[in-house]
């Protein structure tokens, strides 16, 4: 354990010094202001502010929207702050029984696909970065073609479906629990470990489950939060396995498949009336809409900035390096 | 493989390695590879009740049948323009982005402007076009700006005109991954030398001759190599969001490859001629990858493989 915490220091002073070179730069960068480069300032200042509004606004709309008396909003005009504010379509969503049913099985299928790809693609990573493992460059080969070629919807969906995997949970969690991209993610970092780590827990009498779970795992944890971040997102997201695989099956449907449908249901305003007989004519399906909107992308948004600083490093480790 | 011969003992030391490897490659032949095999179905005449193994094969036909198809050839081109366009404009901008946040003297404000730009990477297809849809509605902003500011007498009803359709998505592209897109580029910058900055300052650079002749060269190994990967993939370019932002009215510009698969593989339960669709897509895709790694190859430029 002294190297890994030796390691660690290793890694904090680097950063430190990194800090310190930025910052002389800076007040270096600070001390010559030319016309020309305030000029640029000012500029790229503005492109920034109208980046972000173009980016924040559509999302506090939505929000304003959400808030807003659903008649009301239909006269249109609502921009960041609601007009007539109410509760009442969020009460409206939290009613709607398939839309709890659709959360339940999206955090269900959120939680254990994410800890299923993590753990499957972490041993997978493990066992492939093991430099004398005798077969690691073919396992990795056999990976790696995957990512190029695939047998395309139909093969897939045939196949799932003669697994029995329509109708069922598992198809969200099992088909997807490896992927090369996340596996070579998680090599690349498990690389940059060094050996002598490994080494000295041999020659203690570490086996290699010890190896993974005591030694390498650990110092893992920035990457793993990373493909953890990708999977739990996708997994958070997506819709169309829903859709595909468990569209007859009522209570496997998932928050975005029924958000889907709440949103061609408003396109096409054929089932609005529908949406608008459970409701005191205060709400309808736009602002019932904004409201399951805003829950669906509620739990990304407070989670993503947390996880900022590792998914930064570990698409760039992997990105850069493959 | 390892350049020692296989020993028992080494058998012995590796056995969880071996054991862990064995069941995951059965893992990735099932899902994996298996799938390979159902493309024998385009070559068949493809029956659910005979199955893989006992369906009559009749060679070409289903492909000829794709090809001699009006509208799998507007769905190719469909595909291919909305590829290359959202290619070009998403690859674009997060150079610029990139380059531009760098440039960024406050380093409060690259951060918040950093995190911001990440969100909507994170946000699904559904609630990006759930959004599009009110911005671009009767009463959105998009229309109430342009009526307010008299560039149009009537709102617009942008998705009933085949017209707006590709820039729809090109920048609906452009909202949801710049900013993702610009980590790598950022990361690439970040990493080229300093000394080349102060060397071209002394030189007499100003901030427009630094971009285009220290950053610029500095990230290209990395323009590179995305480019190729993406590429590869400008016929993957598109299926969520054509599929929710279509509809009737614009279906002639708005149906992708993968639609056309969606279609007539599920819907209308022709597996064979959708499977053989999706053949082409992904015979085009690796031919495209090969012809730009070769090409790459020959300029001595960075590349894949």
């Amino acid at each position: 354990m002294d190297q890994t915490s030796n390691i660690l220091e290793n890694v904090a002073f680097s950063a430190k010094k990194t800090r310190e070179v930025a910052t002389v730069e800076k007040a270096r960068k600070r001390k010559r202001i030319s016309g020309a480069d305030l000029a640029f300032r000012i500029c790229n200042g503005l492109f920034m502010i109208i980046f972000v509004v173009v980016t924040l606004y559509p999302v506090l709309n939505t929000l304003a929207v959400s808030l807003n008396d659903g008649t009301d909003a239909l006269r249109g005009g609502i921009y960041l702050v609601p007009r007539v504010f109410t509760m009442k379509n969020y009460v409206t969503v939290l009613q709607k029984d398939n839309l709890i049913t659709g959360a339940f099985v999206t955090v269900a299928r959120t939680l254990i696909g994410t800890l299923l790809a993590l753990v499957s693609n972490a041993i997978l990573a493990f066992i492939v970065s093991r430099k004398n493992f005798m077969f690691a460059k073919q396992v990795s080969l056999f990976w790696v073609v995957t990512m190029y070629v695939n047998g395309g919807l139909i093969p897939t969906f045939l196949l799932f479906k003669s697994l029995g995997l329509t109708n069922s949970f598992a198809v969200y969690v099992i088909p997807g629990m490896l992927s090369a991209f996340n596996m070579l993610v998680i090599r690349t970092y498990m690389r940059g470990i060094p050996d002598s780590l490994e080494e000295s827990a041999q020659l203690d009498g570490a086996g290699y489950t010890t190896i993974f779970l005591k030694i390498i795992s650990p110092l893992c944890k920035p990457v793993y939060a990373t493909v953890a971040l990708f999977v739990a997102v996708g997994q958070w997201n997506s819709w169309f396995d829903a859709m595909l695989y468990n569209r007859m099956s009522s209570d496997l449907t998932t928050l975005q498949y029924e958000l889907m449908k709440l949103l061609s249901s408003v396109t096409n305003q054929s089932s609005s009336a529908e949406s608008m007989k459970n409701s005191n004519g205060t709400v309808t399906p736009t602002s019932v809409r904004a409201a399951a909107t805003i829950i669906t992308m509620l739990p990304i948004i407070c989670i993503y900035p947390f996880l900022q600083k590792y998914f930064v490093t570990g698409l760039t480790l992997g990105g850069v390096k493959e | 493989m390892n350049k020692k011969a296989i020993t028992w003992v080494e058998v012995k030391r590796q056995r969880v390695l071996l054991i862990w490897a064995a069941i995951i490659t059965v893992y990735g032949i099932i899902f994996h590879y298996l799938p390979l095999c159902g493309w024998l179905m385009a070559f068949q005449n493809y029956k659910p009740v005979t199955g893989l193994l006992h369906s009559q094969f009749i060679g070409f036909d289903k492909f000829r049948g794709l090809f001699s198809d009006a509208s799998f050839i507007r769905v190719i081109r469909n595909t291919l323009a909305m590829g290359v366009i959202n290619l070009a404009v998403t690859f674009i901008m997060a150079i610029v982005f990139a380059i531009l946040l760098n440039e960024m003297a406050s380093k409060g404000g690259k951060k918040v402007v950093q995190t911001i730009s990440y969100l909507p990477h994170f946000l699904s297809w559904i609630i990006v076009t759930g959004i599009l849809h009110d911005a671009l509605s009767g009463t959105g902003i998009i229309n109430t700006l342009l009526v307010n500011f008299g560039c149009i007498d009537q709102p617009i009803n942008f998705f009933a005109h085949e017209k707006y359709f590709w820039p729809i998505v090109a920048f609906a592209n452009v909202w949801k991954e710049t900013g993702w897109n610009a980590i790598i580029y950022l990361a690439a910058i970040t990493s080229i030398d300093p000394s080349l900055y102060e060397a071209a300052a002394i030189d007499g650079a100003g901030r427009w001759a630094k971009i285009k002749h220290v950053t610029l060269p500095g990230i290209k190994p990395t323009i590179m190599i995305l480019l190729l990967m993406n590429v590869g993939n400008v016929l993957n370019a598109g299926f969520e969001i054509q599929y929710l932002l279509g509809n009737g009215l614009v279906q002639n510009v708005s149906q992708t490859i993968d639609i056309y698969v969606l279609k007539w593989g599920i819907s209308q339960g022709d597996y064979s001629l959708g499977t053989a669709a999706g053949i082409f897509k992904s015979v085009v895709s690796i031919v495209l990858i090969v012809i730009c790694n070769q090409m790459a190859k020959r300029h001595g430029e960075e590349r894949l493989f």
